[in-house]
């Protein structure tokens, strides 16, 4: 493994299936297929969350079992600006993307003075301690959630409450992201949490501030995640509880694992492996769960690197 | 109130020593096997589940709490075999996975069986009264899960203080790898200390059946309270799970009961209607949070 | 400043720490004068270990005090010790074993903001010019502590805490280490902790012996060859 190593073969794949995902609106309309245009919203919208906990989990090192919480947190933000006569998009989704900011700050500061399962499970009970509180607030709909009463004003003559036109800002925030996260990783700071991923007790001994950098990671994944719950709440009219409940959190785990851990493209490859799953088995049976526990436990045995480690695999054997 | 202070602390109790049930495999898998289980949440589903047919099938609630502890031990040492000693070796992200994908499987299959309603469990006939105890009135049955809970814990800390089981268990707790010198046979030790874990989830389950509903799902909320219950203990030790499901048991409860009402002497109605509420709910993750803040090992750490 | 320049570049003063009812140190004093190789020997368990991580801030005393180049360091934190010029390494190999040597190299120098040309002059030092794209852990053992003594050297330090950079190495390898370790004791103060006795005495200027817990002699090698009381308590004479 080396920081300077960059796959020129990787970015000519992402370029195509760039390509793929800007002429699929188009392509599904002249189909009469519309409602895959809001499926795929709903994916790129998982694949902005998972590569946001896949900064955290892959190139962090910290398995945070709360990640879903921030993506709520962002959810509820844009849905009470919202109600509050705050629609412009320009205002409501860098709100949730601060306030979630906050949250990750405060909740990182106390978590990361804990190791191992410790800080699994703190950041596990902050987001229950969220999710509990949101439940209990009955102003903000508790157990029902807090509706959006329509999708935010983006200007420019773009009406998001068009499928199409909100499928491109989505993607736009996904390649955006995407961007970020791969700069950022490529960059000193990503170097340092990288190095702090493999042996922490010796980054602090060759002279980094451990923690701040750690910190300043969660935090940032913490910011992408309440992006994506800006997009989320737009999608689906609804800013629910249920999308802070713990399962939620373990389900994003869940698309960074299937995808690949510490690869830039592994939470948006999980994501929308994960759900195109679920929709595809979902048809065929009630029973769709089953399925995707069965997979799930097939990659933990035999892919434990994910489909980008398996695409890895599959790339050197025919390339010899 | 003070009988009011007094119903909820025993209520407290109740729930506390349900949750130490289900604490006490949990944080055992953890200090011996360094294994995180999300699925022992569904082992306590599982059991409520089979107490309630062998309830409906047979009508006594004796052989519908035996049948129940039995064959989830069972269920629980063959998952244990079939799946889960794959995992000791790896990461605990894998850990975490590889059960979640568990509790996806395990509650389609409960789906699946029993269907997608809850289902009833009835509590035997001749507890559904009260019973008189210091001058006040207390559920029967409420009062069979305390000294079922007792008996329990009782015999748990038997077993693991005074069997040479329980000296290995304490021995793999405390050094894995000291126990394995010493010619403990790991592997046995492990199946049966999961069989033991599943079958206090069973019994925690069948107990707790009759008040709360049966239904898919249940086993994740209290599973989430397990491990608040060992983190605050000390992940691996015993009586770190007893103090912390007490702990959590009576200060959830009392703070579901009391806090509301006392916040309504010192704030405002409107403001105490919303806020007590909330401040109960999240009183326990509050309490786990600063817990964590001044000692990051838990209450009583397992190992040095 | 001026009046410190005079003071000993590591000063520890009655440094105290126990476990539980165990006292790992009990009141150590030992100073390192600037410009010399001190080597610390003493029996296993004496707390050399735990007297390193002291120094370096991996672990914080009960009591006593840890001056560096005369400013109170003792409860300040490892990596800012490590900005001060107080870099360490480690007994057992600490690399980052998946990535290249120059990676490695390169994450302790950029620790400091340095640049490439650095990291390549660190690795030419330590010998592994040869094995600069080689990932840490398919290095051999002895390569492996050149890589670790790196490490520590990458971050330009003022005092270089050693601990054991021989341990488990052969004969040649043990050979090269030391003539590593006497080029570096030009350019800078050591601290070395080593078992290795030829060794300790070929590059020491001065010798501490650290017996449970306290130093209980401290000079020239000669002379603390010559001490009674720590061949009593160390070398095992009668």
């Amino acid at each position: 493994m080396s920081f300077y190593v960059e796959s020129r073969r990787r970015r000519y794949a992402a370029s195509v299936v760039l390509a793929g995902l800007a002429a699929f609106p188009l392509l599904a309309q002249a189909l009469d297929q519309g409602f895959y245009v809001s499926l795929m919203s709903r994916v790129l919208i998982y694949a902005l969350a998972a590569t946001s906990l896949n900064l955290v989990l892959g190139f962090g090192g910290m398995v945070s079992f709360g990640h879903a919480a921030f993506v709520g947190l962002g959810a509820y933000t844009v849905a009470l600006l919202t109600s509050a006569g705050a629609v412009s998009a320009w205002v409501a989704w860098p709100a949730a993307v601060a306030v979630s900011a906050l949250a990750a700050l405060f909740v990182g500061a106390v978590s990361l003075r804990t190791r191992g399962v410790y800080f699994i499970m703190i950041t596990l009970a902050f987001a229950q301690m969220l999710y509990y509180l949101i439940v209990s607030l009955k102003t903000w709909g508790g157990d029902d959630g807090l509706p959006l009463a329509a999708r935010n004003i983006l200007g420019a003559g773009i009406d998001l409450k068009d499928d199409a036109n909100f499928y491109y800002a989505v993607l736009a925030c996904l390649v955006a992201t995407l961007l970020l996260v791969g700069r950022l990783i490529r960059s000193r700071f990503g170097r340092v949490i990288q190095g702090i991923r493999e042996n922490e007790a010796r980054m602090e001994a060759i002279g980094y501030p451990v923690f701040g950098y750690k910190l300043a990671c969660f935090t940032i994944g913490g910011a992408l995640a309440g992006l994506a719950g800006a997009l989320l709440v737009n999608q689906t009219g609804l800013a629910s509880p249920n999308q802070m409940f713990w399962t939620q959190s373990g389900m994003l785990l869940v698309m960074v694992v299937l995808g690949g851990v510490g690869s830039l493209y592994g939470g948006a490859l999980g994501a929308a492996a994960l759900l195109i799953l679920e929709e595809v088995l979902s048809g065929y049976t009630i029973h769709w769960q089953l399925g995707v526990g069965a997979v799930l436990l097939t990659v933990v045995f035999l892919a434990p690197h994910g489909l980008a480690g398996l695409a890895t695999v599959v790339a050197r054997k025919r390339h010899g | 109130m003070t009988q009011l202070v007094l119903e909820q602390a025993l209520n407290g109790l109740q729930f506390g020593l349900m949750l130490f049930l289900l604490a006490a495999g949990l944080t055992l898998v953890f200090g011996i096997m360094d294994m995180i289980n999300l699925a022992h949440g569904s082992l306590y589903m599982v059991g409520a589940y089979i107490a309630a047919s062998v309830a409906e099938q047979s009508g006594s609630f004796v052989l519908a709490v035996i049948v129940a502890v039995g064959a989830t031990a069972i269920i629980g040492a063959l998952l244990e075999l079939a799946v889960l000693r794959r995992l000791y070796r790896r990461d605990h992200l894998s850990q975490v996975l590889a059960t979640f994908a568990l509790i996806l499987v395990s509650n389609e299959a409960v789906r699946m069986i029993w269907g997608d309603q809850p289902v009833m469990l009835a509590m035997p006939e001749a507890l559904s009264g009260p019973v008189e105890i210091g001058g006040f009135m207390y559920p029967a049955y409420r009062l069979l899960i305390v000294v079922v809970g007792v008996v329990a814990a009782a015999s748990l800390y038997l077993l693991v203080a005074k069997t040479r089981l329980g000296m290995w268990v304490r021995a793999g707790a405390s050094n894995r790898e000291m126990a394995q010198a010493m010619g403990v046979d790991v592997r046995r030790l492990f199946t049966i200390v999961f069989a033991i874990g599943a079958a206090l989830c069973a019994l925690a389950g069948a107990l707790l059946g009759p008040l709360l509903a049966v239904q898919v799902g249940m086993g994740e909320s209290i599973l989430i309270l397990a491990f608040v219950v060992i983190v605050i203990g000390g992940i691996g030790s015993v009586r770190g799970a007893l103090v912390g499901s007490l702990i959590v048991g009576v200060s959830d409860t009392l703070g579901r009961a009391l806090l509301p009402t006392l916040l309504r002497e010192i704030v405002p109605l409107e403001i105490a209607a919303s806020l007590g509420p909330a401040l109960a709910s999240i009183l326990i993750y509050l309490l786990m949070a600063t817990i964590l803040f001044w000692r990051p090992e838990g209450l009583f750490p397992a190992r040095a | 400043m001026a009046e410190h320049a005079q003071a000993p570049l590591l000063q520890l003063a009655g440094l105290v720490r126990h476990f539980g009812g165990v006292y790992a140190l009990n009141g150590v004093d030992l100073s390192v004068e600037r410009g010399e190789i001190h080597a610390l020997i003493g029996p296993n368990g004496a707390g050399k270990t735990t007297l390193i991580h002291h120094i370096s801030g991996a672990m914080h005393p009960d009591a006593g005090s840890v001056r560096f180049d005369g400013a109170d360091i003792t409860r300040m934190a490892m990596h800012t010790r490590v900005a001060h010029g107080l870099a360490r390494s480690y007994q057992i190999t600490n690399v980052f074993a998946r990535l290249t040597v120059f990676d490695n190299i390169a994450l302790a120098v950029e620790a400091r903001h340095g640049g490439g040309d650095e990291t390549q002059a660190v690795i030419e030092r330590i010998g592994l010019a040869g094995a600069t794209g080689v990932a840490a852990g398919a290095l051999s053992h002895g390569e492996q502590r050149q890589l670790e003594v790196g490490l520590a050297l990458a971050t330009a330090p003022r005092l270089l805490l050693l601990d054991e950079p021989l341990a488990g190495m052969g004969p040649e390898e043990s050979e090269r280490m030391i003539e590593l370790l006497d080029h570096l004791g030009r350019d800078m103060t050591l601290l070395l902790v080593e078992h290795d006795m030829d060794a300790v005495f070929r590059l020491a200027d001065r010798v501490s012996v650290l017996v449970a817990g306290k130093v209980i002699a401290s000079g020239l090698p000669d002379d603390v060859r010559a001490d009674a009381e720590v061949r009593r308590a160390y070398l095992g004479d009668t």
